[in-house]
């Protein structure tokens, strides 16, 4: 862990104080990067998000990083990606009609209902289920309109209430991505951000 | 289930924690950064930081303050006071906010609401609204921290505020902040059945039985200051009262 660079992805929308904080309190060396090149070959890469669907997809996709972040998703490269970035990885979204996301898990991102008060903030329960290797059972912060309801196929899932039973975090192999904010769901978050960190092999020269 | 938040506001004017506060295990009970860490050991779910500078170059220490809180914070942090452009706010979120509060600013244009809200997204603009009594189950804004009355009814500006993108209600009544005599309740109940967005519950909380009052009245969240400054009880200890009454909160 210690001495671990982290790419973390400039979105331009996110705010990366918390991110930071964070992992440089875990000892890992976070740096801000919107290089497509070297997010496809970093070892460990972070996408934090905060904004809207359309706004998201449009940064990543007019600074070319789309494409580098969905193969190094789909080659099963460390990746964390955190509350608008777990949407983005999806088809679509209820939020931005008519805009694609990056497609990598087959669903639609819906808002909460109007039973409860949106947008959700606050601490609530994570349920990983059977065979989730990073993600554990306690309380993580969330500040979010949107979620995704369904579960998809071939990723372990770990699930909230909140109007009802909505997906809070997926993991398949070294990819996590979560609807809440690990960064700040206090020292439950920042072991969540360490197991993810200390699976990758640590850095050799390879990467940047 | 969602739980509820308690959350500890630190007033700071330029650049140290004023209202008396007295932690005997604190080396300097001044320091922003050490009364957070404080809290957030003790089990706080988020913090408010309120900038009361009441000049210029005293507020120009709030960034550094929130980034010195930030690094030693793992919880959310909210700043408000005194901001009154989507350039200042932006200016917080960068310093390391994860939310900033508006008020005055945004009575005096509502714009502003939606232009953070569409900047920054719903979750981190919180409408801060300070809110005084005028008669019997009406209660009017005042502004320029209770200087100023607006002459506008606090029911129809947090539904106004809600159109403009709010994403959460910090409603302080100013007749009761500082009096420790609790919560007004039937501010709540009207503010929480008016809007869909959180609301935060601040001015006038002393007990822990005044809390779990108010978040049966509505409330999705509890802010105070002195109850908590005093070191007469922890937030663990209030927040161990809660879960023995049956309310979901984060141990």
């Amino acid at each position: 862990m210690q001495g671990k660079e982290v790419l973390v992805i400039r979105t331009g929308i996110a705010n990366l104080a918390s991110v930071f904080a964070g992992l440089t309190r875990m000892g890992a060396k976070p740096f801000i990067s919107e290089n497509p090149d070297e997010i496809l070959r970093a070892e460990s890469v972070m996408l934090p998000g905060v904004g809207s669907f359309a706004a998201g997809m449009q940064q990543l996709r007019n600074k070319g990083i789309a494409e580098p972040l969905k193969k190094r998703i789909l080659d099963g490269k460390p990746t964390l990606a955190i509350c608008l970035g777990l949407q983005l990885l999806c088809k679509k979204s209820e939020e931005s009609p008519g805009v694609p996301g990056l497609g990598i898990i087959d669903q639609t991102v819906l808002r909460f209902p109007d039973s409860v008060r949106v947008p959700q903030l606050g601490w609530n329960r994570i349920e990983p289920e059977a065979g989730c290797r990073l993600l554990q059972m306690g309380y993580a912060y969330f500040a979010n309109s949107f979620r995704l309801l369904e579960p998809p196929q071939d990723w372990r899932i770990a699930y909230s209430e909140y109007g009802g039973r909505f997906v809070s975090a997926l993991e398949q192999g070294s990819v996590l991505a979560c609807q809440f904010h690990p960064e700040l769901s206090g020292e439950w978050g920042l072991d969540l951000m360490k197991r993810w960190l200390s699976q990758a092999p640590l850095n050799g020269g390879e990467a940047c | 289930m969602l739980t509820k938040r308690i959350i500890p506001c630190l007033d700071v004017r330029d650049g140290r924690v004023v209202k008396g506060v007295r932690f005997q295990s604190l080396r300097d009970a001044g320091s922003p950064e050490e009364l957070a860490f404080e809290y957030q050991k003790q089990g706080a779910d988020e913090l408010v930081l309120l900038d009361v500078s009441a000049t210029p170059e005293g507020r120009k220490t709030q960034y550094e303050t929130v980034q010195r809180v930030r690094v030693k914070l793992s919880i959310p942090l909210t700043v408000g006071g005194g901001v009154g452009t989507s350039g200042d706010a932006q200016a917080l979120l960068e310093a390391g906010a994860d939310k900033v509060s508006i008020n005055t600013a945004a009575v005096q244009n509502p714009d502003l609401i939606r232009e953070v809200a569409g900047r920054f997204g719903c979750q981190c603009m919180v409408l801060a609204v300070d809110a005084k009594q005028v008669a019997l189950g009406k209660w009017q804004v005042v502004v320029l921290s209770g200087t100023r009355d607006t002459g506008i009814d606090v029911i129809e500006w947090v539904r106004v505020g809600c159109e403009h993108g709010a994403g959460e209600i910090l409603l302080t009544s100013w007749d009761r902040d500082g009096t420790r005599s609790g919560y007004d309740l039937d501010l709540l109940r009207a503010v929480s059945s008016a809007v869909n967005v959180p609301v935060i519950a601040s001015g006038g909380a002393d007990t822990p039985q005044q809390l779990l009052e108010a978040f049966a009245a509505g409330a999705d969240a509890v802010l105070a200051a002195s109850i908590f400054h005093d070191g007469d009880l922890t937030v663990s200890e209030i927040k161990q009262f809660l879960f023995n009454k049956n309310v979901e909160v984060r141990l």
